[in-house]
């Protein structure tokens, strides 16, 4: 059992939770161009590593608003727990933000505001 | 469905192996169990292979048994990190049904289903297959109008279905609660007749002696550690025990695709979750049968051993640490004992994890990847095991000839990018 410390209500039991699944992806912005394959990495794909993982939690029996966590997949600890708009303050957690393929991602790029030079659109046979 | 010309991969045993019968029972027993030969060798790696398949489970040795019987490719090698049938395959709650929504999904485990009922004979090994019955109840008026459409849509492919009334449950499960006010009461249900269950160890040895024979080195001990490439192509594999080369890899890793995935450089749309289950002490008969809950994410058979055998709903956060939360079976538990009140003095002698790759659609990847000669069989999630023999059939076949068949196209990797999902959520049994 996760022990789960609320930005805004402190510790509590995981069954007030509710986990969201990988923290900080961001929509592509729908005037920038994009092919299926890359908006396949926004929609579909996710990071699933073995150790350091970012993640989205809401605490929907509590306060009901969203928040980040830092947790290791192995051993299940809970290294850091930051606002759902801020990145990841502790070392591991910044390693884990930087290193994640989504950084480089045409569908990440896309997300900005000012549209991004994509690469050539085209279906991959995979 | 023409399923009726499947090539079961039979016509290749060899024998070499002294073939299991009632006699040879009875000559071993006579012989105080002295004679009985090693079901399979501890082989060493050779330097090279036609192909190596990654995952020692069911589907790993079942898509080994099949690239050597039906495809003729005997110079292979399964290389499993612990031993044989240690992840996933013996963690599962043994359960195969074929009661499937759509097309695609009901080739698949119909594929499996026919190949099951045949499997003890075609191995010469006693799986201990048992077309129980599985029935699937459902505990509102909803559910029970969306189970009806899926029984006529799992009729029209061809695969036996049949609903039950409430008076119907009572007679087939006496000991079932049918009292209307409680919490999730019975409504009503629908029943796979040819459904049931297998030993799960027995599937992964059974294989893995038939494979053995024609000659498959099965490898155990042994960790992949680097996917060696050469450009888009795979030539082979990183162990502890060194390079194995290959120009064909197979991973058929579960829990780990993502792991493997990384270490060739491609990404998977998979979350590995865990996914608990509990057995009890044995008791008499009391189930003959196969009862699952989607609503309360609760399943339950007894074991020819008595036990009781539960499954629980699927962990909600992503973990490789083979174990979950408590609350989980707690409300798995709080559901068995309030639909089987005969339980509620029932000891739990042992509780597991094991970790699942869950798919966006609730549907497996059976694939070819961006690079050459690597394939992927992965994304089961929570139901892989009905799939073994089916599972281990197409995937020997995509290998082999480098293309997918029928049956596995549609589990193309592509299907996240051309949206041609195959969701089976509702199917599923267990929420993802």
């Amino acid at each position: 059992m996760l022990e789960i410390n609320c930005p805004y209500c402190g510790l509590r039991d995981e069954e007030e939770f509710a986990c969201g699944g990988e923290a900080h992806i961001a929509r592509p912005l729908v005037d920038n161009p994009i092919s299926d394959k890359d908006f396949a990495d926004y929609l579909f794909y996710r990071d699933n590593p073995k150790g350091v993982f970012l993640e989205r939690w809401r605490h929907s029996a509590g306060c009901r608003r969203w928040f980040n966590v830092v947790r290791d997949t192995v051993s299940h600890h809970i290294l850091e727990v930051y606002p759902i708009d801020t990145k990841p303050s502790t070392k591991a957690g910044r390693a884990a933000y930087q290193a994640s393929w989504r950084r480089q991602s045409p569908a990440e790029a896309a997300a900005r505001k000012v549209p991004q030079k994509t690469r050539k659109t085209s279906i991959s046979k995979r | 469905m023409t399923e009726s010309n499947i090539d079961r991969g039979v016509r290749a045993l060899r024998d070499r192996k002294k073939h299991y019968s009632i006699f040879s029972l009875a000559r071993q027993a006579g012989n105080y169990h002295q004679g009985w030969q090693q079901a399979w060798r501890h082989a060493e790696p050779k330097a090279e292979y036609d192909a190596v398949i990654i995952g020692g489970g069911g589907h790993g040795l079942a898509t080994a048994y099949y690239l050597a019987s039906v495809h003729n490719m005997t110079n292979i090698a399964v290389i499993e990190k612990g031993w044989l049938g240690g992840g996933n395959t013996g963690r599962n709650t043994t359960i195969i049904r074929s009661n499937y929504l759509w097309d695609e999904s009901a080739s698949i485990y119909e594929h499996a289903m026919k190949l099951w009922e045949g499997l003890a004979q075609d191995l010469n090994f006693n799986i201990m297959f048992s077309q129980r019955g599985v029935l699937t109840i459902a505990h509102s008026e909803h559910e029970l109008k969306e189970m009806s459409r899926r029984v006529h849509a799992i009729r029209l492919n061809g695969i036996d279905s049949d609903i039950l009334s409430p008076e119907d449950i009572k007679k087939f499960v006496p000991i079932m609660n049918m009292d209307q006010n409680i919490r999730y009461p019975v409504m009503g249900g629908f029943l796979q007749k040819r459904g049931g269950t297998a030993r799960h160890d027995a599937v992964a040895w059974g294989y893995a002696r038939a494979a053995d024979d024609m000659g498959v080195d099965i490898i155990q001990n042994c960790e992949v550690t680097g996917l060696r490439r050469q450009g888009r192509r795979i030539v082979g594999v990183e162990t502890t025990k060194g390079l194995i080369k290959s120009r064909k890899v197979g991973c058929v890793v579960a829990g780990h695709s993502s792991v493997l995935a990384d270490m060739a450089g491609i990404r998977l749309p998979i979350a590995s979750r865990p996914l608990q289950a509990l057995v009890s002490e044995p008791i008499k008969p009391i189930l003959d049968t196969v009862i699952m809950s989607n609503a309360v994410h609760m399943y339950i058979s007894q074991s020819d051993k008595g036990e009781m055998v539960l499954g629980a709903g699927v962990d909600k956060y992503n973990s490789y640490a083979q174990r979950g939360s408590f609350p989980v079976p707690e409300h798995m538990l709080a559901a068995a004992v309030e639909l089987f009140p005969v339980l509620s003095r029932l000891r739990m002698l042992r509780h597991w994890g094991g970790i699942v790759d869950t798919c966006p659609d609730a549907s497996p990847i059976i694939s070819r990847t961006d690079i050459d000669g690597l394939y992927f069989n992965c994304g089961w999630g929570t139901g892989g095991f009905k799939a073994t023999p089916g599972s281990g059939h197409v995937f020997a076949d995509l290998i082999a000839n480098d293309r997918p068949n029928d049956i596995a196209a549609p589990y193309a990797l592509n299907r996240f990018e051309t949206g041609l999902l195959i969701d089976e959520h509702g199917a599923a049994g267990v929420a993802h």
